[in-house]
């Protein structure tokens, strides 16, 4: 999962000059910039910030007060001690600090969104679904209310504006095992224009040396791998918990079939179930592993299958959408189809209302609806969009 | 520029004479109240002196005081110390929707434990009706409590028409007067009230202390054990040094009560008009009549009061708006909603409480510096997000 509130400083232009219209280059630190940095509590972030302040913005801090009541809620990213390492944080960079309560969109705009994703058989992801419709959007509201020039967060990615084309570039980070641009694919070019991605330029270890010489306490803090509003990493239970809570949708359960239709056994929930899944299919005495291949949400249907059947050429995506505007028809690319995921080469072809298809060169296993497939040319991000189903 | 704190329902700074008079009691005077010696015996003077102090505030006897750690301790001991001790199974308590966390919190918890709860409505300016609380009476009623003022929106209620109704009922009544005191004229005998919640630093005196009065006769069961300390109400070494910073905030308190409620009304009469001719859309969600002189609450349409309080401070300026959670951020007013007020006008109210010590230049510079903040917010929130 990525590090909530993860993010990047890029090589922003300091020319002054006539500003192009839409959406032009980022002022330099030097004009006084006010910047609103995202602190998660974790040792990203917090350096992010402190990047920000030594390169002269005038940094207030912020932390998201996403899931929960901040009581009894212990791990994930919004626990009472997450925010007082974050307070922490603030107070020894001599920033102010907030708590924005988010509660309300994150629970409609993220977690009901998570769950009914579940419910009809699909594998969303959180962290994308946060970025895309509520992170990016709220943090940058909050900073017009204060009058802050940027949001700024820990992600591992960079921004980089081409002055030739008035265009911003959005570019992975430089360590490749931390790399986050995959959750960052939706941010447009005015989002673009007006975020900071601090660590983007930093590996993880130089992100944790950084803090270390800062004296920041969190600088051994591990990293949270779970979704952070379900810390135990039980989503199953959490589901049932929201159905429990809203009584507006039910579980889908049903048989688990293999690939000739033969029902292998029967199961309470199609949310249970991954594509690519293996383990709890709670099916026994067969040779070899059996994996999820399939999951219909209409009749309850769970197929299972051996390895090699879970292998596909290519997938469709839905609301597929561009860093820097429309291509051809179709485009070559690298394309990522979940985050830790090698970027494998394909071929994208466009078909119209945001619909694409991709073809990979070689056959992969277990494409996931529900996750993002992410188009990179080498470093950077040209785009994606939401897998639909394989092909 | 100085800041300018307008947060003074929130907590105040202790007062020079407070101080001086609490140093003593840190290292010299540092005996344990309980001993039975002459050093132990100098403590005890102080604590008690501290409680004829504080006793003369509200005009009960000293023997009625027992001090606790704070306002929220007098409200937990007042609601279970009754409840425990009255406890038939089932016993009936009423308060009202509008009460302090600390009201609202320990009787949930009760409610719990078999103890069944009745919340008050308020009419739109935060008023208790006495018909209302009459009807709410029922055989098996033990305590009501209700606060003689409301933190967030100032409103007073009419406590002395109230007690007459649970007195001939034969109910107890608490009434937090946390708020009240120090702004307020506070007379237990006038209110009618058998248990009353009080706060040194609300009144310029230190955090960690307060009080807690026990008309004679009022049955309470302790929560702490271990030491027969205030009348065996409350087990523990006693804070001296803050008790005697509370009893001379008390004195101060009483002395200048009338002076500082004419500054409080001055100041907050030029501050709501001028928020009011100076900002389109604003409300005024604090009472007209019956409010704490000191208190201005205001709505802002089409704002947060999180980003508003938050610009605010930005800009030197300290203001509140509703309670904040355990994480820090905060939460629709429960207060302003219980007034009527929709889940968008009780997330937009900024709460302004004067102090002693606030100026008219003070009021000057926040008339000067809100508006901007509220159209920089409203801006904010009106377009799309995404527009430059």
């Amino acid at each position: 999962m990525e590090e909530c509130q993860a993010q990047v400083l890029s090589s922003r232009p300091n020319e002054a000059g006539p500003r192009p219209s839409v959406p032009g280059p980022q002022p330099s630190p030097g004009e006084g910039r006010r910047v609103l940095a995202a602190l998660s509590g974790g040792v990203d972030s917090a350096v992010a910030a402190a990047l920000l302040v030594e390169a002269g913005y005038e940094v207030i801090a912020i932390s998201m007060l996403l899931a929960g009541n901040a009581e009894g809620h212990d791990g994930g990213c919004c626990s009472i001690d997450d925010f007082q390492d974050a307070r922490r944080v603030a107070e020894q960079l001599g920033i102010p600090y907030y708590v924005l309560n988010l509660k309300d969109a994150f629970r409609t705009r993220v977690m009901d969104v998570f769950t009914s994703e579940y419910l009809r058989g699909r594998t969303p992801n959180p962290c994308l679904l946060c970025n895309r419709d509520l992170k990016f959007d709220l943090l940058w509201q909050r900073a017009r209310e204060l009058d802050a020039h940027f949001v700024a967060t820990g992600h591992y990615a960079r921004v980089a504006y081409d002055q030739a084309t008035n265009q911003y570039h959005l570019l992975r980070g430089i360590d490749q095992r931390k790399d986050q641009s995959y959750f960052l694919f939706t941010l447009s070019q005015l989002q673009l224009a007006r975020t900071l991605f601090p660590v983007g330029r930093l590996t993880k270890g130089e992100v944790r040396e950084k803090a270390r010489t800062l004296g920041l306490k969190l600088a051994e803090k591990p990293e949270s791998q779970d979704i952070c509003f379900v810390p135990d990493g039980d989503y199953a239970r959490f589901i049932e918990g929201r159905i429990a809570t809203t009584k507006q949708q039910q579980v889908t359960s049903g048989a688990i079939v293999d690939e000739e239709g033969q029902v292998l056994g029967t199961h309470d929930g199609i949310h249970r179930f991954t594509v690519g899944q293996r383990r709890g299919l709670g099916i026994g005495g067969l040779a070899g592993p059996r994996y999820v291949t399939k999951i219909d949400a209409q009749s309850g249907r769970v197929s299972v299958g051996e390895k090699k059947q879970l292998m596909t050429r290519g997938l469709v995506a839905s609301d597929v959408s561009w860093v820097n505007g429309p291509q051809g028809a179709e485009v070559l690319a690298e394309v990522k189809i979940r985050y830790r995921h090698p970027a494998i080469p394909a071929r994208i072809l466009l078909q119209g209302r945001g619909k694409a298809e991709v073809w990979f060169r070689q056959s992969y296993p277990a494409v996931t609806p529900g996750q993002a497939v992410v188009f990179y040319d080498g470093d950077q991000v040209l785009g994606g969009g939401w897998i639909e189903k394989a092909l | 520029m100085h800041p300018i704190y307008l947060d003074h329902n929130a907590t105040t700074p202790l007062r020079p004479e407070v101080l001086a008079a609490m140093l003593p009691y840190l290292q010299t005077h540092f005996g344990n109240p309980s001993s039975v010696h002459a050093i132990g015996r100098r403590a005890k003077q102080g604590l008690e002196s501290a409680r004829e102090q504080v006793a003369a505030l509200i005009q009960s006897r000293a023997t009625e005081i027992l001090f606790t750690s704070g306002g929220t301790e007098s409200n937990n001991l007042a609601l279970n110390g009754v409840l425990r001790s009255a406890r038939a199974r089932g016993a009936h308590v009423v308060t009202t929707a509008i009460e302090h966390s600390s009201i609202l919190e320990p009787l949930r918890a009760l409610a719990h434990e078999g103890v069944s709860v009745a919340l008050l409505p308020v009419n739109n300016e935060g008023q208790v009706e006495a018909d209302v609380l009459a009807a709410a009476l029922r055989p098996d009623t033990v305590l009501v409590s209700i606060g003689l003022a409301n933190h967030e929106i100032g409103t007073i209620q009419s406590i002395a028409a109230l007690s007459r109704i649970t007195q001939e009922r034969k109910v107890i009544l608490h009434v937090d007067a946390v708020q009240a005191a120090g702004k307020v004229p506070v007379d237990v005998n006038v209110l009618g009230v058998d248990l009353l919640s009080l706060s040194a630093h609300k009144i310029y005196g230190p955090k960690g202390i307060g009080a807690l009065y026990v008309r004679k006769g009022t049955k309470l069961t302790s929560l702490l054990y271990g030491g027969p300390q205030e009348r065996e109400k409350r087990a523990g070494t006693e804070n001296v040094a803050a008790a005697v910073g509370f009893g001379v905030a008390a004195t101060l308190a009483a002395q200048e009560l009338e002076t500082n409620a004419a500054h409080y009304v001055f100041l907050a009469n030029k501050l709501c008009d001028g928020i009011l001719r100076r900002v389109p859309g604003a409300r005024v969600n604090s009472p007209v009549k019956d409010c704490l002189p000191n208190t201005v609450n205001i709505g802002f349409s089409e704002a947060t009061g999180e980003g508003l309080m938050m610009g605010l401070d930005l800009a030197g300026i300290a203001v509140s708006t509703g309670s904040a959670c355990a994480a820090g951020s905060l939460e629709p007013s429960h207060v302003l909603l219980a007034l009527g007020r929709d889940p968008e006008a009780a997330k937009s109210a900024l709460r302004f409480s004067l102090g002693k010590d606030t100026t008219e230049a003070d009021i000057d510079r926040v008339l000067d510096i809100l508006p901007k903040v509220v159209e920089r917010v409203r801006a904010a929130h009106s377009g799309p997000s995404n527009e430059e």
